[in-house]
């Protein structure tokens, strides 16, 4: 059995008002593994990822690579695990995309010529290098997105998860980030409601409903058992 | 997505963009502190502020009559002063507040639109403006156009429905809609907000914001930086001498 990377027990969390959005979380992600995190809207998959790099702070226990997702272990946490959120414009917030891409590195310690041929290369990786003096609000949804992934890969991180990745992404992008993510050998967690996606990444899969896990296997198996696969198949005609 | 006008100018190659921006806010500051102590001979000092500024506006190519009438957005505020200096007997002193309120603004905007926001950041970084303003104001500007799109958007939404047109909707009607939906959009930026500092605290933010490049002070810049910064300091003084 490998290393295990991201392990929960019994993860709880209830939002503000009280509403239960975890109701104890099991899961295991070992070292290189892609698992596919599926359920309907408001299942809980965002809410999961939060807690992985301690952005929110539930019941239970919560390890990343060993170490207790806890207040002393967060800066080293968040260098092990990279979030690209769902939103990318939130995620780019500084003036240009060369800094947006550079702060990450340069917040883990490197110094700037470091951090520079850093974000050029993961600049490069996303096929994004041209737009490295643009503004992130002049870019497109697509390249926005494109961006904020490369700002993850820049900081080299073991685990990457990505939180609705495709969307506002056409379907060549889809496609070429498929073949992106599918090269980088981190272990990744991939929150989406595209089966395709799931399916062109992911050989494993979990079903989150209610705050909990209900399925756990193949990609195929889940959509099957839950009825999603034909998300897969063509849309049933009148 | 929309951008305001001023940034396309403020990425503009010439000379007077590739200026170290301390190169340019330092004689920003000295002409604000010549134009505000200006007592005397006004009317002639102000035309040769005016005269230096539209000169730079020139060089910077910058187009001169749109800039001259951004700079016109400060006179209902000082109009107001203005007004009141004139009914309370003192006219010349409405004329000199509007004249300096139009030529500092003036005066600002050149810099702004020859100098990208995150250099001005950094000049201002160097003349020790606190950080934390400094930053507010990055993601203000950042964010402002995002909020702005949502604010579109909801209107749009709000048109989809048959929201009544402004003109047959009652004052109390337009009140309660325009109300709810800056709460509406008011809890939107505060998510908003929140998501942002997310993403940055997922990417090792530990409250202080790291540069990426040094600015570069050369001979050319502290030769504009002393001249500009003389230029109006000369004219006032020349202006004050004049019979």
């Amino acid at each position: 059995m490998k290393r295990p990377v991201i392990e929960t027990r019994d993860l709880r969390y209830r939002y503000g008002d009280g509403a239960p959005a975890l109701n104890g979380v099991n899961f295991r992600l070992e070292e290189g593994e892609c698992v596919a995190l599926l359920g309907p809207n408001g299942s809980g998959k965002t809410t999961f990822v939060l807690h992985l790099n301690g952005l929110l702070e539930g019941q239970g226990s919560v390890e990343v690579c060993g170490l207790p997702v806890e207040r002393g272990n967060l800066a080293a946490i968040r260098r092990k695990i990279g979030v690209v959120f769902q939103d990318s414009e939130s995620q780019l917030f500084m003036p240009t995309v060369l800094e947006d891409v550079a702060f990450g590195p340069i917040n883990r310690g490197l110094d700037r010529p470091a951090a520079l041929e850093r974000a050029i290369a993961a600049l490069k990786t996303v096929g994004m290098e041209g737009a490295a003096a643009r503004a992130p609000y002049h870019l497109s949804a697509g390249e926005q997105k494109k961006v904020a992934i490369a700002g993850i890969l820049a900081t080299d991180p073991e685990i990457l998860a990505l939180d609705e990745p495709t969307t506002f992404l056409d379907p060549p992008g889809q496609r070429a980030l498929a073949e992106l993510l599918g090269a980088l050998p981190q272990a990744k967690l991939i929150v989406t409601h595209n089966i395709p996606f799931a399916l062109a990444l992911c050989r494993r899969a979990v079903f989150f409903q209610d705050g909990v896990i209900v399925a756990d296997g193949s990609v195929e198996e889940v959509v099957a058992r839950f009825g999603w696969d034909f998300a897969t198949a063509s849309y049933p005609r009148r | 997505m929309h951008h305001i006008v001023l940034e396309r100018w403020s990425r503009g190659t010439s000379g007077v963009h590739r200026l170290d921006p301390r190169a340019k806010i330092v004689p920003l500051l000295a002409l604000l502190a010549a134009l505000a102590t200006a007592r005397h001979a006004l009317p002639e000092f102000s035309a040769a502020v005016f005269a230096m500024l539209c000169a730079a506006l020139l060089a910077a190519r910058v187009p001169l009559f749109p800039a001259l009438a951004r700079a016109a957005l400060v006179l209902p505020f000082a109009a107001v002063f203005a007004a009141v200096c004139w009914i309370s007997g003192d006219p010349a002193r409405g004329v000199a507040l509007a004249l300096k309120s139009y030529l500092s603004a003036l005066a600002v905007l050149t810099v702004v639109a020859t100098t990208p926001l995150p250099l001005l950041l950094r000049g201002l970084e160097w003349l020790r403006v606190p950080m934390f303003l400094l930053t507010v104001a990055q993601f203000l500007y950042r964010y402002l156009f995002v909020i702005s799109e949502e604010a579109q958007h909801m209107r749009k939404a709000a048109a989809a429905r048959g929201t009544p047109q402004r003109r047959l909707a009652s004052g109390g009607a337009r009140f309660r809609a325009a109300a709810g939906a800056l709460a509406v959009l008011f809890a939107r930026s505060y998510g908003r907000a929140q998501d942002v500092h997310r993403a940055m605290l997922a990417r090792g933010f530990t409250g202080r914001l790291h540069p990426l490049f040094d600015l570069r002070f050369r001979r050319a810049d502290a030769a504009f930086a002393a001249l500009a910064s003389l230029a109006p300091l000369a004219a006032r003084f020349a202006v004050e001498r004049m019979p």
